[in-house]
């Protein structure tokens, strides 16, 4: 059982949860990511960790509700606890390699990218950032994003805020400034990921993105993560989740991650009855 | 000698049981394990004990049976298998134990002892008794990684010489293949596994669930703190057979099948966890663990349900009374039969397999099976279930590297003592044999600890 030390609302629909967990802080690295199980019948969903507090104990996730977990999930609060907890998974990121980075988050997937900015900018290591969400409500950790940058970039599908468009138009308009990225790494939504090394491919940048497949154990047990790259079956949780954006099999990715899509939502509208919402 | 046939077990009958995950057999009553205890004949050389893997004194304790001595039956067992109830239900007797014993071919059939031992483990769980610590300590800390079958039998012994024992779980729960894999219709978890579990945590056992080592701790931190550690991590790394289609929605490897069944209980209906099950199901594979997969299948719902195997159904791997079981309920082998492709856009419509024959013995001593040319066909299925082996982890290997393992990727130890090439620590189970039983892995236990608990002695002198 670990407990909820501190929930913040960042948007509608995306919470912020600093998990009591000292085990797990004293280990993680930048890249790595949690599973947890909200209660005693629930599943195990893979969580990438978006802070540590070594000092603490404490590991921070981002939850965007979107489903029965994590609609469990936005329920809890301060001083509840988390039933199942493990952790620090999968191998952290190593870009230290790179001298000039674009960091792109897509939506959650700011989580991931967030603690590659701090690593960097604590490092003394250049990094651009762009954060793209659908609109304004969607955008999280704007502040923190601009304290650990050399430029932070935003765009909104709709406009609502910073630049209108997609992340990719504005990695490509830098791109074609002439920011000569050696590296980009790129997290979101598949399709995002897809797009992001479409375009990288053309430029011949080097693009590493980390893959949100869903997960049972985490540990190399079930397979279930598989996905190909390069031709060859990987496991995302302990073969990732970082993978070479190049290589990826988006489009296998994409029907995987889909595979459950009406038991999740079936179970996402029973959860919400139960609570008296539909 | 009175020719008396084998007495068989309570089976609850097919077409009910196929229908819930309700325990298969029904183990002996009083009067049956009598009556089987009474076809011992008590063979001086005892070739049933040469045959079982860790040595039960067998036709000794089954004497304690026909003198109603059920305590002393307990006790000698215990000896050598510190979990019968589990072993009676789920070790290959019939290539083991019963097949040394003497009245296998002339004499009625061999005696049942793992349905023998079975009732012996059953009463021992049943008294309710509490388990006392033993008031001897020794100030010896062992950390065992790992809750399975070697991982419990290192921990209840070490824990019974007084040692302080920790056990590290990756899960939620302990157990390891025994309650992510063995399905409850073969083993059930509350009444026989928790209880086993229990029964080490009243003698002290602690048990850091939710922790991998390698991960959640290093194995150099261990080593720090603890005097000695056992690696009971076992083979849990599923194999495919990279043919395409493989990645397609509706194929599993048969660990994630019945993880998601077993351990995250997918088969009730308020778990959260999802489940898919198709109409045709193949199960690729022929061993214990794929009529695990097959039988979950039809359980679940599945309208036909296929063994695909490669070899006949002679060299089928599982045990002959799960492969009996599975054809009952309904399991349909295509022997000599391997897959070539999966079919399908985005989920399986199909499974291309082709025809085989027995060529000339290979390696293992098993014929060959070899590819009939042009006999390919392609089987109906929605769902395909990969059952062909599993490989040990290297997740923690990967993160010491002073491990030293086989190309297998299976760690080297030294079989006397059970260490590995790192002082003081041990390993035992299958992530030192690759894939193997049950007994074996508590046999590995039972070693490991000895060592564990003499040097435990020496340091406290």
């Amino acid at each position: 059982m670990n407990k909820i030390l501190k929930k913040r609302q960042l948007s509608e629909n995306v919470n912020e949860y600093v998990v009591e967990a000292a085990d797990v802080a004293k280990h993680a690295r930048p890249g790595q990511f949690i599973i947890l199980r909200v209660d005693s019948d629930g599943e195990r969903v893979p969580f990438t960790i978006a802070d540590t507090d070594k000092d603490n104990g404490s590991i921070t996730i981002l939850v965007q509700t979107i489903g029965m977990t994590t609609y469990k999930l936005s329920l809890l609060n301060e001083g509840d606890y988390i039933h199942d907890f493990v952790g620090p998974l999968g191998n952290p990121t190593e870009l230290s390699e790179y001298k000039n980075i674009v960091l792109v988050g897509g939506g959650i997937g700011s989580a991931v990218i967030y603690p590659q900015a701090k690593f960097r900018h604590n490092s003394g290591l250049k990094c651009d950032v762009i954060v793209g969400a659908r609109n304004k409500d969607l955008l999280v950790y704007e502040d923190e994003f601009r304290a650990n940058s050399d430029n932070l970039y935003i765009v909104t599908d709709d406009g609502s805020y910073g630049e209108k468009g997609f992340v990719t138009n504005k990695l490509e308009v830098l791109i074609k400034e002439g920011k000569n990225y050696d590296c980009v790494f790129a997290v979101g939504p598949v399709m995002m990921m897809k797009a992001v090394c479409d375009l990288t491919k053309q430029y011949g940048i080097k693009t590493v993105v980390s893959m949100n497949s869903t997960m049972v154990d985490g540990t190399g047990m079930c397979g279930c993560c598989r996905l190909t790259v390069g031709g060859e079956t990987k496991y995302a949780c302990v073969d990732g989740p970082e993978f070479d954006g190049h290589q990826i099999d988006f489009m296998e990715s994409v029907n995987r991650s889909k595979f459950y899509k009406e038991h999740e939502c079936e179970c996402y509208k029973r959860e919400l009855e139960k609570n008296g919402k539909n | 000698m009175v020719k008396t046939e084998r007495n068989k077990v309570i089976t609850r009958p097919s077409e009910i049981r196929v229908k819930d995950f309700e325990e298969v057999s029904q183990g002996f009553t009083y009067e049956l394990m009598k009556a089987e205890a009474e076809r011992c004949i008590n063979c001086k050389n005892a070739p049933c004990t040469a045959g079982c893997p860790v040595g039960v004194k067998i036709p000794e304790f089954i004497q304690c049976l026909k003198n109603d001595d059920l305590d002393g039956a307990v006790k000698i067992i215990k000896l050598d298998n510190n979990l019968p109830s589990i072993c009676g239900r789920v070790c290959p007797q019939e290539k083991q134990c019963e097949d040394k014993c003497i009245r296998k071919l002339k004499l009625g059939g061999a005696v049942a002892i793992g349905s023998l031992e079975r009732y012996v483990g059953d009463y021992a769980l049943a008294d309710n008794k509490v388990a006392t610590p033993p008031t001897k300590k020794i100030d010896y800390k062992v950390a065992v990684i790992g809750s399975g079958p070697s991982g419990l039998t290192v921990a209840a012994d070490c824990a019974n010489a007084g040692l302080d024992v920790t056990i590290f779980e990756a899960f939620h729960e302990a157990g390891g293949v025994l309650v992510y894999g063995i399905p409850e219709f073969r083993l059930p978890k509350e009444e026989i596994v928790k209880k086993e579990i229990n029964k080490l945590i009243e003698l002290g056992v602690k048990i850091k669930y939710n922790t991998v080592v390698g991960k959640t701790i290093k194995i150099e931190e261990l080593i720090e703190e603890f005097d000695a550690i056992f690696i009971g991590t076992g083979a849990g790394l599923p194999s495919f057979m990279n043919i395409p289609g493989e990645n397609l929605n509706g194929v599993y490897s048969a660990n994630e099948f019945l993880t998601r069944v077993n351990l995250m209980k997918a088969f009730k209906k308020d778990s959260d966890t999802p489940i898919y099950v198709g109409k045709n199901v193949a199960i690729v594979g022929a061993g214990n663990v794929a009529m695990d997969a097959a039988r979950t299948a039809k359980r679940l719902g599945a309208e036909n349900v296929y063994i695909v195997y490669r070899r006949s159904k002679e060299e089928m791997p599982a045990r002959i009374e799960e492969i009996e079981h599975a054809i009952e309920e309904g399991i349909q082998l295509q022997l000599l039969t391997n897959p070539t492709r999966i079919l399908g856009e985005t989920s399986v419509e199909g499974m291309e397999c082709v025809k085989m024959e027995l060529g000339e013995p290979d390696a293992s001593g098993r014929r060959r099976p070899v590819e009939i040319k042009n006999s390919e066909y392609i089987l109906n299925v929605d769902e395909v279930i990969m059952s062909i082996g599993t490989r040990p982890n290297p997740l923690l290997t990967r993160e010491f590297a002073e491990l030293q393992t086989t190309k297998r990727g299976t760690l080297i130890i030294n079989e006397e003592t059970q260490e590995t090439s790192v002082n003081n620590i041990f390993a035992g189970g299958d992530a030192v044999t690759g894939a193997a039983t049950v007994i074996l892995a508590m046999g590995a236990g039972k070693n490991a600890a000895k060592t564990i608990i003499a040097r435990a002695n020496s340091k406290n002198i």
